[in-house]
């Protein structure tokens, strides 16, 4: 009896010893979890702050912005930032289309001057000839002020606080947020001139300085005057082509006519910036802490960046600063009845708070969508199907399981073209002979991206009839097919094989294959044979497509080929291998995108200009297209105003274009934006990006559709428990038999 | 017939087996632990389906350019067998054994309207008028039909080596191992019969985006593991056997020399030694593009590389046990006794170290086996794994990852690269496990 | 005892000096500096001089290895590999090619990585010990060899140790994606637990971890628990168990008095190696979860061709491994007092 009961005391003791190192951590982790999960009601919310009736919208972001100094800023990533703290003079109407560009800072839209090139007034209308400088007088609204921010903080003897920081002050800061005092100033035209002397500065590097020196006076000699003058030196500096006339007023000056030029007046690289700020990143030891322009902005702009973590968030605060800017009041005619001007003449911005959340990988970002705990989402092509179903006349509606969420859809045609290059000094698929145009032609008939766009984007983009994408001037949306690819389908009254993704033109078919496979045979190719080896020809196809994702993408690709007996070898590199071969002309084929800096022909065009190529002049025309009609033609079309004239070039120059076939023309890709129901005053604007100051939330909403989709599920974890103590009690049993036999 | 450089390192690699096993046959050493083996039924039920992988990777690693067409492709014996598997491709994804597609489309009727709805696949059960009510006793029928053929024939070749046997052998074949095998090899040969009968009528494990069938991508994907598993070991095993044995044998500066390579490999994390050889090769490739005119070519050298690189990481491991333990043989009687009576060093080293440490290479070699072929996995998930236009499992997990995220789920890739990843690689364990007992005597002491 | 130390870290120096040229080696032939600052400046309107200035900024304007145009020991130290190298072993690592300071960054993010990497590796660890204590426990030839009692009386016993070691080659035998795939899947989207991925400071973090830790815990179970099993089973075969048993003590009392504190020596200094390491996260897990921690940090780098961090990553695993080293050979000599240092 009593030996028995030593076992059980043994058999407890093991247990304890179990217990006791289990018990602890398993308690502390609950606690923990239950208090930090009392703040927020449901379980699973990835939020921990505290919202206490603000209004705060809950973004995502896939790649940490590298910069967002405005002078250097240039992908999408980082203007959603940016955009919403800069503030650029011009900037484009929210509602209204065709996009139009409008005063933000400015009081008005700029007056243009145009001078000849002695430098005297010219009447308006003025020849085009004639015209040597164009000036462009911008007017500021006064009483515009910066964010709160340290480095134009000063002490009570009117000194500023935090420009000469001592080694210890240095040491001591982790982040911006640790320098307490802040301080603002009025905005003044001077702080738009000193932008554009840092714009000209070697050492900041801005992306756009190489095409700013054609076109503002004096732009290069500055940059070459203060090549090796630090930062700080530019503000006592002159600029010949910017000049601030007065504290409200400045003038920029340009080379011959620009008229597009007043797209990058709209753009973040010609907002203002204090001259303080350089003056106060400047100090030494600051960027080892991470703390320099490029990570905290200052701006004018109706937020502010209150926690810069690229690592994990980024916080947007209202700025409590921010100007007098209203909602506007006018719009396109339906924008009324679908509520988009209820909130007319109201101060902006709505929202108070706006959370980026680094996202990287679609599966979270997505559920957590659904799970209304982001309030907007792009759709990732596998989750279309969920989202989007099509309707019977080919249009698109969201599927009833979203319908029933509230959840909304946008879509819109972006101001991008991908297209698939032809390298035309390629010996093979190059240059200007007929055999060469017609392979061409062939490959680009036999290269079908309707199912292209079909299979990989769900349909969503359009098949690329030319260069411009929709939406741009000179594009005819009604006769605008590609005759060399498309049949028209006037003349004939069969149905069209793939409804869905057809061209919104409507009425053009993609040629048949046997049409391509015809031209191989004139090109001296025929059924694919190349002659010169008696084998199939082969083709190789530069990508940067190396991971796993892009598997189905290159077989398809490999399969167009095949259809003209074509093999298609791919060649997938690095992005910095593929740059490189880009430069030297070592590609064959490629596929590369533009996406527009601005609405105009001119902008798309440029791609194909002879002396912009890629390998002679290193500039943006990758496929080293060259042909003098074109080029003729481009430099006329170039500095026109919109109008009958330079609509009938663009014709021309499509025609060419179309007819030469340096690129397979791809598709421009459609944009499908989900959002929630509670999501307000939603108008896709594809060239304005500081859309965030229109945007409303329904707070309450929102809260009570979190409540309702996560209720937590409880039972399988209790299942689950319970099965593995049943599992155990045999193991226990065994145990304690053992136990028992040890003492017998 | 096209030789690639894998398929050749695996043609050298049966050869070496295959002269390594004439070499030891009949030595008593080795006879015991073999015998072991054999009688553990979990070894030999493993051993048959290893095999059974195996046979597959080697159909799959003889390529040839078909002479009948002109689009200048390398396939291979299973390729060529598997033709109708390969060609049948659909749109896009398709469920296991069905008849539409999976994601609606618009349908144009006979009568020239256009109609929303889930079309009828090209390929995948065209041969049913009505599949609705047909399907499912068309694919009951076949499936039996399947494992009838596939059992007669099993039954048949086993009657028939029944009768070739000699009487002694009989006896060995009615033991209990024996008959599980039999029944194992029954099992598989049936049920691969049931599903090459199959495939050709039905998508077995469905479509994938582009429409291309699971099923013929598991299969492919089979090679690629056992490459990866096997050649690595292949490629590390003269480094670490080599560089082992003099470590521990001739102490002195060749020791320190040789610990202070495998000290500094060692001490870089694996990934990031990997990721940086991975981006090297496709320098090279880049630079030497006339030499890989061809798709299979180009992926087939990325993975030869990526044998090497992971070689070149993880021979440390094995070379730091060799060296222990020839640090510990030099000090034997034997060992001394042969050096005192003036053998040769390299005598001593090839006759009487050699073949005393041979077990720890046996063992780490099938221990390493499972682990590499996870590995791939693991290594595809950042872009630095196998060739991204190569069939493999990581590359098919990768994929589904995205699939998981959709509703309804696309659940078939992951679970097609699970069932034929798990049975391999469980398969490689147990194998490994029962390998382990057997060869190592502190082990078999244990038991 | 410092002596030691003192010399154990002189060895060290050649040891990353090594990995130190092995990397600049590869990363050197793989990019040139001109393709990083191309790719670095983006790709819209790049110039030769932007590309000289990024270089400039970067301190890749001089020379790989020789500098034929500078002055006396100006031809060695004003390469970049002198420079970048003297950097390293300073630990300033200097700017990332995005143009953040690394050295600030990794402090940040060592933090994450370690709040997921410690608790799986000691819930691991427990979990671990605890079955595979269980599994000897019923270890049924064990039993029987001791010659007390009749092998079928403890079938229960044996079947149970049996369904354990196919159990743990089973989960063995499954990759870890499916584990993290299949654990985001089911507890993150169908049940609603937890969040299904991000991270918070302080207490905050713990809700982001428990769906981490768990899956971490759970992939090494398998693997984990067949090997201390191993360790206990080669530790009961020694005759100072036998002796123990011989005394007349139970089972219990001779697996925890006597070999439990026996097997803890190889486990305790298994878990010292791995210890430094912890701060470099686990690739994989975190950008799952999107935890922001080393090991995305790494992924990134790696997937952005970002040579700077990819090189101080390096190094600083190197660094982390060699202070492993030293810390097992310290534990060895506190917990097992045969062990002397010399």
């Amino acid at each position: 009896m009593t030996l028995i009961l030593m076992s059980s005391l043994l058999s407890m003791k093991m247990q304890t010893f179990k217990a006791r190192a289990l018990v602890p951590i398993l308690t502390a982790m609950f606690l923990a979890a239950t208090f930090s999960c009392a703040a927020s009601a449901q379980l699973n919310n990835p939020y921990t702050e505290d919202e206490s009736g603000q209004a705060v919208l809950y973004e995502s972001f896939s790649e940490r912005p590298k910069h967002m100094d405005p002078a250097v800023a240039y992908s999408s990533n980082e203007y959603a930032f940016i955009s919403q703290i800069y503030e650029p003079p011009f900037q484009y109407h929210y509602l209204k289309r065709p996009y139009q560009v409008v005063p933000l800072t400015a009081v008005r839209m700029p007056e243009v001057i145009y001078l000849n090139p002695k430098g005297e007034k010219l009447e308006q209308g003025a020849n085009d000839r004639d015209i040597g400088f164009t000036d462009y007088i911008i007017d500021i609204q006064s009483g515009i002020r910066y964010q709160p921010h340290p480095a134009l903080a000063k002490n009570p003897q009117g000194n500023y606080e935090y420009h000469r920081l001592s080694a210890a002050q240095i040491e001591a800061a982790t982040s911006l947020n640790d320098f307490n005092a802040t301080g603002s100033r009025e905005l003044t035209a001077e702080d738009y001139v000193y932008q554009i002397k840092r714009l000209a500065h070697p050492k900041i590097q801005s992306p756009i300085a190489e095409i700013m020196k054609n076109y503002i006076v004096g732009f290069d000699d500055f940059s070459k005057q203060v090549k090796d003058k630090p930062k700080t030196a530019i503000r006592d500096l002159a600029i010949e082509g910017a000049t601030a006339l007065s504290p409200y007023q400045y003038r920029i000056r340009i080379k011959g006519k620009y008229p597009q030029f007043i797209y990058w007046l709209a753009m973040p690289f010609f907002s203002p910036m204090p001259w303080e700020a350089d003056v106060f990143y400047d100090q030494p030891g600051l960027a080892d802490k991470n703390i320099t322009l490029d990570w905290f902005p200052i701006g004018t702009g109706p937020y502010l960046l209150a926690e810069n973590n690229p690592n994990r968030r980024m916080i947007l605060l209202k700025n409590p600063l921010f100007h007098v800017e209203t909602y506007p009041s006018e719009g396109e005619p339906d924008d009324r009845q679908k509520g988009l001007l209820a909130d007319a003449g109201k101060q902006l911005p709505f929202i108070d708070k706006v959370v980026f959340m680094l996202e990287k990988e679609t599966i979270p970002y997505w559920t957590k969508f659904l799970q209304g705990y982001y309030d907007a989402s792009g759709i990732a092509s596998d989750s279309f199907d969920q989202a989007i179903q099509f309707t019977g006349s080919g249009g698109v509606a969201l599927t009833p399981s979203l319908l029933e969420k509230g959840i909304q859809l946008q879509t819109s045609v972006t101001t991008t073209s991908f297209y698939m290059g032809f390298n035309m000094l390629d010996a093979t698929v190059g240059g200007a002979t007929e055999q060469a145009r017609k392979l061409r032609q062939a490959i680009s008939i036999a290269v079908d991206y309707e199912e292209f766009i079909s299979i990989f984007m769900n349909g969503r983009g359009v098949a690329a009839q030319g260069v411009l994408p929709p939406g741009t001037y000179g594009v005819d949306d009604k006769s605008g097919f590609n005759p060399y690819v498309y049949d028209s389908l006037n003349d004939k009254a069969s149905a069209p094989a793939h409804a869905p993704y057809l061209h919104p033109v409507g009425k053009a078919q993609r040629k048949k294959i046997d049409a391509a496979r015809q031209l191989m045979t004139e090109a001296g190719y025929a059924g694919g044979i190349d002659p010169k080896t008696k084998e199939a020809l082969i083709l190789y196809f530069d990508t940067t497509a190396t991971s796993v994702d892009d598997r189905p993408r290159m077989n398809w690709y490999r399969k167009q080929f095949e259809k003209l007996g074509i093999k298609l070898v791919i060649r997938a590199t690095d992005y910095n291998r593929f740059q490189e071969k880009m430069r030297t002309g070592n590609a064959q084929l490629f596929f590369w995108g533009w996406n527009a800096d601005y609405p105009d022909p001119e902008n798309f065009f440029f791609l194909l200009y002879g002396p912009n190529s890629k390998v002679q002049y290193g500039g943006e025309n990758a496929a080293n297209y060259h042909n003098p009609e074109f080029d003729r033609l481009f430099e006329q079309m170039r500095n026109m105003d919109n109008g009958e004239q330079r609509y009938r070039i663009i014709q021309q120059m499509q025609e060419i274009v179309r007819r030469d076939a340096p690129w397979i023309f791809g598709f421009h890709p459609k944009n499908f934006s989900l959002f929630h129901g509670w999501y307000k005053n939603l108008k896709p604007n594809l060239m304005a990006n500081n859309q965030l100051k229109y945007t409303r939330i329904d707070t309450a909403d929102r809260a009570e559709k979190r409540r309702q989709w996560n209720q937590p599920v409880f039972w399988p974890l209790v299942l689950g428990g319970a099965v593995f103590v049943l599992m155990l009690i045999p193991a226990v049993n065994a145990y304690r038999r053992r136990g028992r036999e040890t003492v017998q | 017939m096209v030789v690639l450089w894998t398929d050749a390192l695996i043609y050298l690699l049966i050869v070496v087996i295959l002269a390594l096993g004439l070499h030891l046959r009949g030595k008593e050493h080795i006879k015991r632990p073999l015998q072991q083996i054999g009688r553990s039924k979990i070894g030999m039920v493993s051993l048959v389906v290893l095999l059974f992988f195996v046979l597959i990777g080697l159909l799959d690693s003889v390529h040839f350019k078909p002479t009948d067409d002109t689009k200048n492709e390398i396939i291979s014996l299973l390729d060529y067998w598997a033709t109708p598997l390969r060609e049948h491709g659909e749109k896009t994804y398709s469920a296991p054994f069905a008849t539409k597609l999976y994601s609606k489309e618009m349908i144009a009727m006979p009568d020239g309207s256009m109609q929303w709805g889930y079309p009828r696949l090209e390929f995948g059960g065209r041969h049913l008028n009505n599949p609705e009510t047909e399907k499912i006793p068309d694919i009951l029928q076949k499936a039996l039909y399947g494992l009838a053929q596939g059992a007669s024939l099993i039954v048949f070749f086993m009657l028939l080596m029944w009768g070739l046997l000699a009487e002694q052998h009989k006896r060995l074949m009615l033991s209990s191992t024996a008959k599980t095998v039999l029944a194992v090899v029954f099992v598989i040969v049936s049920f691969s019969y049931a599903l090459i009968y199959l495939s050709p009528y039905y998508h077995v494990f469905g479509t994938d985006k582009v429409g291309e069938d699971v099923f013929y991508q598991a299969v492919k994907s089979i090679r690629t593991g056992l490459v990866i598993g096997t050649l690595t070991t292949l490629i590390m095993l003269p480094m670490a056997i080599i560089f082992g044995i003099l470590a521990g044998f001739f102490r002195g500066w060749v020791d320190d020399v040789i610990q202070y390579i495998y000290t500094t490999l060692n001490s870089i994390p694996g990934v990031l030694l990997i990721a940086a050889s991975i981006l090297m090769v496709q320098v090279y490739m880049a630079s030497h593009e006339s030499d890989f005119t061809s798709v299979i070519v180009r992926a087939d050298t990325r993975l030869l590389f990526l044998c090497m690189i992971l070689g070149v990481t993880s021979w440390t491991g094995l070379c730091r046990l060799l060296r222990a333990e020839t640090l510990k043989l030099r000090e034997m009687e034997y060992v001394q006794a042969a050096s005192a009576l003036g053998v040769k060093q390299g005598a001593i080293l090839l006759r009487h170290i050699l073949p005393n440490v041979m077990h720890i290479v046996l063992i780490s070699v099938v221990l390493d086996f499972s682990s590499l072929v996870l590995a791939e996995a693991v290594l595809s998930y950042i872009n630095i794994g196998v060739d991204p236009t190569s069939y493999s499992w990581g590359n098919m997990i990768n994929g589904a990852r995205l699939e998981m995220a959709r509703e309804p789920v696309v659940w078939w890739s992951l679970t097609a690269a699970f069932v034929f990843m798990f049975a391999l690689v469980l398969a490689a364990n147990l194998f490994a496990d029962v390998v382990q007992d057997a060869f190592d005597p502190r082990r078999s002491g244990n038991e | 005892m410092t002596q030691y130390i003192i010399r154990r870290l002189l060895y060290s120096l050649p040891l990353l000096m090594g990995v130190n040229i092995l990397t600049f080696v590869l990363f050197f032939v793989v990019n040139s500096p001109d393709d990083m600052a191309r790719m670095q400046l983006g790709q819209k309107h790049v110039t030769e001089q932007a590309i000289a200035n990024w270089k400039q900024q970067h301190g890749y304007d001089v020379p790989l290895l020789w500098n034929d145009s500078a002055q006396g020991g100006g031809k060695i130290t004003d390469t970049v590999f002198y420079q970048k190298s003297v950097g390293l072993f300073l630990f300033r690592f200097g700017v990332s090619d995005s143009g953040r300071n690394i050295g600030a960054d990794i402090k940040e993010r060592a933090w994450p990585s370690l709040a997921v990497a410690l608790p799986t590796l000691m819930i691991g660890l427990l979990v671990n010990i605890c079955f595979a204590l269980m599994m000897v426990l019923f270890r049924n030839s064990y039993i029987s060899k001791d010659g007390v009692y009749a092998a079928g009386q403890s079938g229960a016993g044996a079947a149970l140790e049996h369904a354990g070691i196919v159990l743990c080659v089973i989960l063995m035998s499954i990759s870890s994606l499916f584990y993290i795939i299949g654990g985001q899947f089911v507890i993150g989207k169908v049940l609603r637990l937890v969040p299904i991925s991000g991270y918070d400071d302080g207490m905050a973090a713990v809700k982001f971890l428990i769906l981490p830790v768990l899956i971490g815990v759970f992939s090494g179970i398998g693997s984990g628990t067949r090997w201390y099993r191993t360790l206990f089973l080669e530790e009961v075969g020694k005759d100072y168990v036998r002796t123990a048993r011989a005394k007349g003590l139970s089972e219990t009392q001779t697996l925890f008095r006597h070999v439990l504190p026996n097997a803890m020596i190889p486990i305790l200094t298994g878990v010292v190696v791995v210890l430094p390491l912890l701060f470099m996260g686990s690739l994989i897990m975190e950008s799952f979860f999107s935890i922001p921690g080393l090991g995305s940090y790494t992924i990134d780098a790696i997937n952005s061709q970002d040579f700077a961090i990819v090189r101080a990553m390096v190094f600083l695993g190197s660094v982390l491994y060699v202070i492993g080293l030293l810390l097992t050979d310290i534990s060895y000599t506190l917990v097992d007092p045969r062990v002397r240092l010399s």
